[in-house]
């Protein structure tokens, strides 16, 4: 009889604890989708989108929809994978899509002119002087793209939606 | 009520595998088919059997973006996003790797953060002969197993021409 007692209690407990883990689990599902799907807060850095981001970090929202239906445009900021270095992300300014034709300089006595190749974008950082983009390696593929930044959450005086 | 409340536990139990089946095939692995005969003899052998091959896709080399030469990894098309490829990694960041272009032999540097990517199958392939080296940033996973058909269940072996590769810096 005891033991039976016992069992049962094993049994509720064990349950109870499998039901936990499934909630957490389901819950860490749910936070993954909504930060790869959705939105996500990224924190951004370094002197390449000056005026527009600060030097020192901001904290901005990126929305993961818009580059999987294709609605990137021109004017945008986007987060992209570094085609140098595929653990980083940077953050610039998408300045041509597939087809336009670029004009940039590459030092201040010389300019050049380029078309963007099909399924490619052209990015450039705002702070022209300080930027690693599309002039030093050329246009990207458009499945580099990871999310479109559409508002700022700090610093506080920052708060709002970006312009583009 | 009740009929009420079965369908909501039943959408909620639907809802909840969803969740867990995309998390599980963005963070570790999933499986997809291989469409046509650009990686012909170590995918769909024979063209004209109508069953595709189903293989196992690891994402854990994600995480830190290390690839070694002679893996089949699945990436997006550079020309096109939606379009994803399955080809055999020939050549990382760093190595000279020899082409030949419509009969003419050259040899390249792949760039920092790129790879040269092939098809097994050069005669029907649309790969890095043609658009050149494709950032490492685009590639989704790679293939470990055939999972599907049966009698075709098996391991990927990492292979690749090391004659055509060169790491001289």
């Amino acid at each position: 009889m005891r033991l039976l007692s016992y069992m049962g209690q094993w049994k509720s407990a064990a349950k109870e604890v499998l039901d936990r883990t499934a909630i957490v689990a389901k819950f860490l599902c749910l936070l993954h989708v909504t930060n790869n799907y959705l939105c996500s807060p990224t924190l951004v850095y370094g002197p390449s989108m000056l005026p527009t981001l600060n030097l020192t970090g901001d904290v901005v929202l990126a929305e993961h929809v818009s580059h999987r239906i294709g609605k990137v445009g021109r004017g945008d900021l986007v987060l992209v994978r570094s085609p140098v270095d595929p653990r980083r992300i940077l953050t610039k300014r998408v300045v041509g899509m597939e087809g336009d034709t670029v004009c940039f300089y590459v030092d201040p006595m010389y300019s050049q002119t380029t078309v963007v190749p099909k399924g490619h974008v052209w990015i450039q950082g705002d702070n022209t002087y300080a930027s690693s983009d599309s002039r030093h390696f050329g246009p990207l593929p458009y499945g580099l793209i990871q999310g479109k930044v559409f508002f700022r959450v700090w610093p506080p005086d920052g708060f709002g939606t970006l312009e583009q | 009520m009740a009929t009420q409340s079965l369908l909501w536990n039943s959408v909620k139990k639907f809802l909840a595998c969803g969740l867990i089946g995309l998390t599980i095939s963005d963070r570790y692995a999933s499986i997809v088919p291989v469409r046509g005969a650009s990686m012909s003899p170590t995918f769909n052998p024979q063209a004209r059997n109508f069953t595709d091959d189903y293989v196992l896709v690891e994402k854990f080399c994600l995480k830190k973006y290390e690839f070694s030469h002679g893996d089949v990894v699945v990436f997006c098309s550079p020309s096109n996003h939606k379009e994803k490829h399955i080809k055999r990694i020939i050549a990382l960041p760093g190595d000279w790797i020899g082409t030949s272009h419509n009969s003419h032999d050259d040899v390249l540097k792949v760039p920092k953060g790129h790879c040269w990517v092939e098809g097994d199958n050069s005669a029907s392939s649309m790969d890095s002969r043609s658009f050149g080296p494709i950032p490492l940033g685009l590639v989704k996973g790679r293939v470990t197993h055939v999972v599907w058909p049966p009698q075709r269940i098996g391991l990927v072996e990492r292979v690749f021409p090391q004659e055509r590769v060169s790491s001289f810096k």
